[in-house]
């Protein structure tokens, strides 16, 4: 990575989905280290963002681009992103009927540590203690993936998988919207556990709560398909007072006259 | 998916090659004269030849059925060659050709004493004979009798005229009737009272010789309390020319008896165009005969251009289980139609039906299926279970259960899902790094897990290998 080339970026993005534009000119830097929110109403493109940033085939880029320790995403297959240590943790992950947790994750540690050539009982060992960490049963493991989970596991499927995997830079899709409240401790529990120098996160959230867990370093808000405001950590507060009409009020006029 | 995720191509068929060997064939077509010849070949006593001649004059009175919901040319009966043995080269005849056993090697069959698999006897079948067949001395001992069905009719003909054509009589079907007129060679499997057969027994059929047809003919009878599980494998070269394949198995199981037989089915599926590849039009059944016996099939349908089939089980002993697990791929311009006929005649039978139809590329599935409760039977119970995934946008299933039944008493549950591999689940497959391949495998084999998970160890984990083969390519 050369000096001068940010982490993560993000240049004037412009994304559709079925001939409707819903990013209209996203710019954001992520530094190594960092963790970021990004807050929204719905409707917004929260959700377009963190599928365009993984390749989501259904939404098409109409401009811009995404680069990570300088390379250029959009050029790049969703499992070559994946392979790279990007990690999308979803809003709504899909089922996998007849394959097993435990089969996936070995599969998919595979893919992204191909190098390392993990030994399946070393692996195992990790995904135990993980597991343990996130407070999940072991027999999870041997569930077919996702299916009939409840909302709940899903998500803490998705955050162990996170764990798992070990990935330098991931997206979090609202992964605390349905959570009940010691939910969202174990979960956010599990996403501090990766906070490292070398791990950079981006929180998609609709609510301020899982912020109160997860300390961002910075908060933009997205309207409209446009990053209208960035913020510290002050800001997770005045939203809470003032919800979105504030800054909407505030930004989101001039965003829209622009 | 993208248009171009559901072009299949598939032309790295591994078992596709042909083994250059002298054959003492039979000229094309099909008369008395041809029936005769096969039956002096196999030097078969004047019964077996007088049963052979009633069902072809039987054959001759009937037509091809036209209900399937399958397409193909007209087959012509006279430009088939009804029997190829290939010459061997070697002075005794219990020996093994090298230039077979190298074929059967390179299919992962291994016939020499020293490589043979443990805990697998194999019956060898090249074109229209029987090669080898192993560990027959260790299975004589516990008086078990696995050999070629030519020689049973030779040296065990009580036991094979006792049974053979009561399962499947030669009136049974146009393909049956010509299969009883011409069938060669197959295994014959006989397990006397109260003995579990201690390996599992295993057929490989080989068609190698060109415009052949391979009739094989194989019977299995599992006395009171015996026990035995089977498996079957076949593959054939790549020719452009289709090649006809029309098989009977007989399944007999007497009182607790138990018959479990596997099939994994890797013919020449043909080429990307649909040129080529075997038409597999077979006839399987088994026969509870006894009380609280129990009879499963398990296929692997992953070859052929054309399949039609329906193992099926006749429930007639009181108690009597029937099962049938399926696993059918199609891909390019394959077709199957395939399914199973589970029919309650005693007592308190059960039957069990899991079809897992996988199609991809523009080929047609199929799933046909029967369940019929007699009169006289009471308290019959069915469950069955008909998925079918999709693969692409040009590919089709179809799924045809027939219910009927006869007494009140009867509780059957039939339950169908047909499914689309999503954009979605291979989004979120691919994102955790794997490309599209692995994701389309690994959603498949999810799928058909139930049914893998009732074959034989080696068999599933080859099974699986297959699978991820067929698929290979149908993908981008």
């Amino acid at each position: 990575m050369s000096n001068e080339q940010p982490y993560f970026e993000i240049r004037n993005l412009h994304a559709e989905i079925e001939g409707q534009p819903i990013l209209k000119g996203v710019n954001l830097v992520i530094q190594q280290g960092e963790t970021h929110a990004m807050m929204g109403p719905n409707g917004s493109g929260k959700s377009t963002l963190s599928n365009v940033i993984m390749g989501h085939p259904s939404y098409d880029v109409t401009g811009g681009e995404i680069f990570f320790q300088g390379r250029n995403l959009l050029e790049m297959e969703t499992e070559e992103r994946a392979r790279l240590g990007l990690f999308l943790a979803f809003q709504y992950p899909v089922a996998i009927p007849g394959v097993s947790v435990a089969k996936f994750l070995k599969s998919a540690f595979d893919a992204v540590h191909a190098e390392k050539k993990t030994k399946s009982s070393e692996f195992l060992k990790m995904l135990r203690d993980n597991l343990a960490y996130l407070e999940v049963d072991d027999s999870f493991v041997n569930r077919a993936l996702n299916d009939g989970f409840s909302g709940g596991e899903k998500k803490r499927m998705e955050i162990l998988q996170m764990l798992t995997l070990q990935p330098k830079f991931a997206v979090m899709d609202e992964t605390d919207s349905g959570l009940d409240i010691d939910a969202l401790r174990v979960v956010s529990q599990g996403v501090n556990k990766l906070r490292s120098p070398s791990f950079s996160l981006l929180v998609i959230t609709h609510y301020e709560r899982i912020l109160r867990y997860i300390h961002p370093d910075h908060i933009h808000i997205l309207i409209d398909g446009q990053i209208v405001h960035t913020g510290g950590p002050e800001l997770v507060k005045e939203l809470e007072e003032k919800g979105y009409d504030w800054i909407r009020e505030k930004f989101g006029q001039e965003v829209l006259a622009s | 998916m993208n248009e171009d995720t559901s072009t299949a191509i598939l032309d790295d068929y591994k078992y596709g090659f042909f083994t250059e060997i002298e054959a003492d064939s039979a000229p094309k077509g099909l008369n008395e004269d041809i029936i005769r010849f096969i039956s002096a070949k196999k030097k078969e006593p004047e019964w077996m030849l007088e049963w052979r001649l009633k069902a072809y004059r039987w054959w001759l009175k009937k037509s091809e059925p036209t209900w399937p919901h399958l397409k193909y040319p007209k087959i012509d009966y006279q430009n088939i060659c009804y029997f190829s043995a290939p010459k061997t080269n070697v002075a005794n005849p219990g020996e093994l050709d090298p230039e077979i056993a190298s074929t059967f090697e390179r299919l992962g069959v291994p016939l020499h004493e020293r490589d043979r698999l443990a805990g697998v006897a194999v019956d060898a079948v090249f074109d229209s004979v029987s090669v080898i067949t192993t560990h027959r001395e260790m299975l004589k001992e516990k008086g078990i009798i696995f050999c070629s069905i030519s020689e049973a009719i030779q040296e065990y003909p009580d036991l094979v005229k006792k049974y053979l054509g009561t399962v499947v009589p030669y009136t049974d079907n146009y393909f049956a009737s010509l299969n009883s007129a011409v069938f060669t060679d197959g295994s014959f499997c006989y397990i006397p009272k109260g003995v579990r057969c201690p390996v599992e027994l295993s057929t490989y059929f080989r068609i190698n010789a060109l415009d052949t047809g391979q009739f094989e003919r194989t019977l299995i009878v599992a006395e009171d309390s015996a026990y035995v599980s089977y498996l079957e494998g076949c593959t054939a070269p790549m020719r452009k020319q289709s090649q006809l394949h029309a098989a009977v198995v007989e399944l007999v199981a007497l009182d607790n008896a138990e018959i479990k037989y596997a099939t994994v089915q890797n013919w020449y599926a043909g080429d990307k165009e649909g040129n080529g590849g075997i038409y597999n039009f077979v006839t399987k059944r088994g026969h509870c005969r006894g009380a609280r016996s129990k009879i499963s099939w398990t296929q692997v349908e992953a070859g052929a251009a054309i399949t039609w089939k329906y193992p099926g089980v006749i429930l007639e002993g009181d108690g009597s289980v029937g099962e049938f697990y399926s696993v059918a791929v199609t891909t390019n311009k394959m077709q199957a139609d395939t399914g199973t006929k589970m029919i309650h005649i005693g007592n308190n039978t059960k039957s069990t039906i899991v079809s897992k139809g996988i199609s991809a590329g523009e080929s047609v599935n199929s799933y046909r299926g029967l369940v019929q409760v007699l009169p006289g039977a009471r308290n019959a119970r069915n469950h069955s279970n008909c998925d079918s995934m999709l693969i692409g946008t040009k590919c089709s299933a179809n799924t045809f259960p027939y219910i009927e039944s006869e007494n009140e008493s009867s509780v059957i549950e039939h339950e169908a899902t047909t499914s689309r591999v999503s954009e979605d689940q291979i989004f979120y497959l691919k994102s955790r790094g794997l490309d599209e391949e692995d994701a389309i495998s690994m959603i498949v084999n999810g799928f058909a897990r139930e049914v893998f998970k009732q074959l034989p160890l080696e068999f599933s984990v080859e099974a699986v290998r297959l699978l991820e083969m067929k698929l290979e390519g149908s993908i981008g």
